[in-house]
């Protein structure tokens, strides 16, 4: 990887490694009311402790914004209410750390309680008190899409299933806490604050240039953002997070730098994460096992603000199609607002839950119907080059492929429903894009734009606005650039992530950076060598057709060496000549005869004493046929291209303590062309990974709206011990249009590893679970209601967000009315109880 | 609240500076000395980003008193490059992809430099149980042990060429 000494040694740079003269710090009051109207803020006695610069609040920002042109929900700092146990109130500016936190004790905020809305079903009865004046019923939005004719399908199949399947909120937790240093040159015309600079833990500089540009009424040309190394993102930083407004706004007031860093458990309160996700899944099939019909209702629990809500439901029934061959479709998506941090985009972005679902449920129609599972899932390939019913165009497809190697690899035939009682294999399918085919600020302009210089030094500098958050994505650009050129990656620099110096990308989410950049990379790289061909050619007396870039050289096409170029003496010569005058060059070339070689710095100086400054430009557009269809919401879920992923999960169950062991995952996953086979399986291991963390025990437990789990040691992920064997598999499909036939590889697969576990455990055990995370306690009642031991407790049953009869409370654990812990006494649904003349 | 004097040894070199004895190494290294590659990952000991080698031992630094190491060797990520030249097992976790974001890869450093002076050849097992301290939310720690066994090896094939 081309940045990983910096990681290895320390000596990167992440933003809250940074400094700048003068610097204050900012710590930002939080509210800890889940839903209250702000009276009163009173900050004197901060302002008056010695080392406080600055003391801001929501009014010094008070312009709306929010990732989504259809959700400018948000403002920096609470207007007139909180929404959120977290939701940011008052931010102080000091000389150190524990002067802003001293300071922070010292304001005092007046609330006025409102009644809160934590559950879905109680959040969407709602007719006053609403979380945003204009969501009626706190319904952020809501689409139905109907496609083919779901009503005969299902009439027409020979077996039908149909359950309630709850995926639980879970967060990125990112190494790194959000941070963010936002500093003001004073301008020399007006000697009042001009530019200003923001770095910042971000995976899209120019989103936070847009928003930042509106809130604090800045042209966007003033405003720089540059993003110092990432420490991982997984979507929670694709989107701009208050403190990063916070910072800049803090910064304004104090006339000095600001930095301000998340503790950990403001991390978990900043969120966006992936919602709490209720799904009916109903699956047709014929006895053969082709499917006839899918419906779907899917309701995501968005938290107080929209953030990337409305494509988040979208992906959640757009990606019903495009991995298997559905005729008849219906979907019905709801997102619904309550009084809980937000939830945006995460990895796998709102298709992981329903993945899980129709995967499980896709396991039930197969043995209903005596199929075996992976067999069923040969049978509804599609056959691409291809467009679905719902407008989506697939153009590579390696999902046959991954099947076969990872039922081959796992003994899949002779292990599955063979083992003894306790063990199974269960196997699941996933399939993601490489980019959304719309951006969404909807605009003509190419969704990334790549710049190349090569100047007499023959050093190649690629600036581009993709941002590395340790995906690869530096090392991607690199790659391309010198592979096109035919030189040494040595050779090559990346500037990347900087508004002031790199052209407009939209950054690094969706899975978009490989093929939107990676193509953009290509282009320019190819622009770049057609002046050095053209030069290069008249040098050597030879058409540029004839020329081959190849080991840091230019050939003719007959002299290429067939072994790589042996020995450094020419290169090393190379290098010298480069650098050596024009002039005394041009006498140099005279003396010799045309050669049917040069060396990269020869060809280079050639055509920049040809053509004057060596430059190109390449930029990448999806196509229109890849847009979708002009349906309301059709926009999400359209790609250039798609990647698959197939994986066999292979566990034991203890029946006795409920514990679910992953012993080994096989995922193979389809990414168009592996241009960096050690960065595509670590990025196919970290989702399966991440999907094994969400299979089994990641979960953000609520009570009346307060987090019961910030931190990392409560919220659990696997550790080291913990993690089983998992075996990539790569499978190249070669995309047609992806760099090299590059496409996807980051997210695809994590949404396979739930229902593949799932789907083992049915195996292993006879019982299906319908709610993740699969925890002891899950397992165990599962158990017991297969044996009979106990009442049937279906703990998905009964949660109907439009027909509501019991209440429910977040993270799992089942309270019928008036039996649970103390409510808040402003909850709904206590209040309700107290006015019936209830005792408690 | 009042500064003491406190000397301390970090990757060789003495510090001498004034700090308030509550004051955490890891503050100190961040703040007082621009030593940042050490990380803060979380507010509670759990991830092991800050880890450091105190008398070769690895210690999370954002609960360790400055002024408690007075007088012990400390040894941060910056004081694992050998002669400016990375070490077998920062070339490793580079070229295998040991590192993804980064963040926690100094914390994973010290862990198996302390390892790997304990137990030159670990297997994958023990591997897993030194390692399970520190957090990493990237790479599913499989291409970690990939990266440890390469670095080994690297070393056993230098040793023999001496």
């Amino acid at each position: 990887m081309v940045d990983a000494a910096g990681k290895t040694t320390g000596a990167g740079r992440y933003t809250d490694d940074l400094t700048l003269p003068g610097m204050l710090i900012g710590k930002i009051l939080h509210s800890p009311y889940p839903h209250a109207r702000i009276k009163r803020v009173d900050a004197r006695r901060a302002l008056e402790l010695e080392g406080v610069v600055a003391v801001v609040t929501g009014k010094d920002a008070p312009n709306k914004y929010g990732i989504l042109p259809v959700g400018h929900d948000e403002t920096a700092l609470a207007v007139d209410k909180v929404r959120y146990v977290g939701d940011n109130v008052v931010c102080v500016a000091a000389v150190d750390e524990p002067t802003a936190e001293k300071a922070l004790e010292l304001i005092e905020v007046e609330y006025e309680p409102l009644p809160a809305y934590f559950d879905l079903e109680e959040s969407m009865k709602a007719e006053r008190d609403l979380i945003h004046e204009n969501r009626p019923h706190n319904l952020e939005k809501d689409y139905h899409h109907v496609f083919g004719d779901p009503e005969k399908g299902f009439a027409d199949a020979d077996c039908v299933r149909e359950a309630r399947y709850i995926a639980n909120e879970v967060t990125h937790a990112a190494m790194e806490p959000h941070s963010t240093l936002a500093s003001f040159e004073l301008d020399p015309h007006t000697g009042e604050l001009g530019r200003l600079t923001v770095w910042s833990s971000t995976q899209v500089p120019y989103y936070l240039q847009h928003k930042l540009s509106l809130v604090l009424e800045m042209p966007m040309s003033q405003i720089r953002v540059i993003k110092p190394l990432v420490g991982g993102g997984f979507g929670g930083k694709s989107e701009v997070i208050p403190l990063e407004i916070i910072a800049a706004v803090a910064a304004r007031a104090a006339k000095a730098p600001v930095k301000i860093t998340y503790t950990r458990e403001e991390v978990f309160w900043a969120h966006r994460g992936r919602p709490r996700t209720i799904i009916d899944m109903k699956i047709g099939a014929k006895r053969d096992g082709r499917l006839t019909a899918v419906a779907a209702r899917v309701v995501q629990d968005g938290g107080a603000y929209c953030s990337y809500g409305v494509v988040t439901i979208l992906y959640s029934g757009a990606l019903l199609g495009a991995i298997y061959d559905i005729p008849n479709v219906r979907w019905d998506g709801y997102r619904v607002l309550t009084n809980k941090p937000a939830c945006g985009a995460m990895r796998g972005h709102g298709t992981v839950n329903v993945r899980f679902a129709f995967e499980s449920q896709l396991d039930e129609v197969a043995a209903a119907l005596a199929l075996d599972p992976a067999e069923i899932r040969r049978i509804n390939l599609l056959q691409p080059p291809c467009i679905t019913v719902n407008n989506l165009r697939v153009t590579s497809y390696g999902l046959p492929e991954c099947i076969e190697e990872v039922v081959e690899r796992s003994g899949w035939k002779d292990r599955h429903g063979k083992l003894p009682r306790g063990r199974g294999l269960g196997i699941g399918c996933s399939h993601y894009v490489s980019g959304a085919a719309n951006s969404i600020i909807r605009s003509d302009m190419p969704h990334s734009t790549v710049n190349i210089k090569i100047d007499r030094d023959g050093g190649v500098v690629v600036y581009t606005g993709a941002s590395e958050i340790g995906q690869g994505s530096d090392t991607m650009t690199a790659q391309i650039a010198a592979e096109v050129l035919g030189c040494t990656l040595q050779r090559v620099k990346i500037v990347a992530a900087d508004t002031d110096l790199t052209p407009i990308d939209i950054g690094s989410y969706s899975s978009r950076v490989t093929f939107m950049a990676g193509n953009a990379t290509l282009r320019a790289a190819e622009e770049v060598k057609k002046q050095i061909t053209s030069a290069a050619a008249r040098k050597m007396n030879c058409v540029p057709e004839d020329l081959v870039f190849r080991d840091d050289r230019v050939f003719k096409r007959d002299a290429v060496p067939s072994a790589p170029a042996a020995g450094d003496s020419s290169v090393v010569a190379g290098h010298v000549e480069g650098q050596i005058l024009r002039g005394s060059l041009q006498q140099k070339r005279k003396e010799e005869a045309p050669k049917d070689w040069m060396t990269f710095e020869e060809a280079v100086v050639a055509a920049i004493d040809f053509h004057g400054a060596l430059t190109g430009t390449g930029s990448y557009a999806p196509p229109a046929e890849a847009r979708g269809g002009s349906f309301k919401g059709g926009g999400v879920g359209p790609s250039p291209s798609y990647s698959y992923s197939a994986q066999v999960a292979d566990v034991s169950v203890d029946e006795e303590t409920g514990e679910v062991t992953v012993h080994k995952v096989w995922a193979a996953h389809d990414c168009g062309r592996a241009l960096n086979p050690v960065s595509v399986e670590g990025q196919i291991i970290g989702s399966v990974w991440m999907g094994l963390g969400q299979a089994l025990e990641e979960e953000m437990v609520w009570k009346d709206g307060l987090l019961m789990n910030p931190g990392l040691l409560e919220y659990r992920s696997p550790s080291s011990i913990e993690s089983p064997e998992i075996e990539p598999i790569i499978v190249e499909s070669i995309d047609p249009e992806g760099p090299f036939g590059a496409k996807e590889c980051s997210e695809g697969s994590l949404a396979a590893t739930i229902p593949a576990i799932s789907n083992a455990i049915y195996d292993a055990v006879g019982i299906r679970l319908r709610e993740v995370p699969f925890t002891p306690e899950r397992v165990l009642a599962a158990i017991r209601a297969r044996d009979a031991t106990a009442k049937k407790l279906d703990l998905t049953e009964g949660v109907d967000p439009t027909a509501p009869t019991r209440f429910r409370e977040h993270g799992g654990a089942l309270w019928f009315k008036g039996k649970g812990p103390t409510r808040h006494a402003m909850d709904p649904a206590r209040r309700a109880e107290t006015t019936m003349g209830g005792d408690d | 609240m009042k500064k003491e004097l406190v000397e301390l040894k970090i990757n060789g070199r003495r510090y001498e500076l004034a700090i308030e004895s509550s004051k955490l190494l890891l503050d100190v290294l961040r703040q007082d000395l621009s030593l940042t590659g050490s990380k803060r990952g979380c507010d509670d000991s759990s991830c092991g980003a800050c880890t450091v080698l105190v008398e070769g031992v690895p210690m999370m630094s954002c609960t360790l008193l400055a002024a408690s190491c007075e007088g012990q060797e400390i040894t941060t990520v910056e004081g694992v490059a050998e002669h400016g030249a990375l070490a077998a097992i920062q070339k490793a976790y580079g070229d295998w992809g040991g590192a993804q974001c980064g963040y926690c890869t100094p914390g994973f450093m010290m862990t198996v430099k302390a390892l790997l002076a304990a137990n030159p050849d670990p297997t994958e097992d023990e591997i897993r149980h030194a390692l399970s301290g520190n957090l990493c939310r990237c790479t599913g720690y499989t291409q970690m042990y990939e990266a440890v066994r390469a670095a080994i090896e690297a070393e056993q094939e230098a040793g023999s060429r001496e």
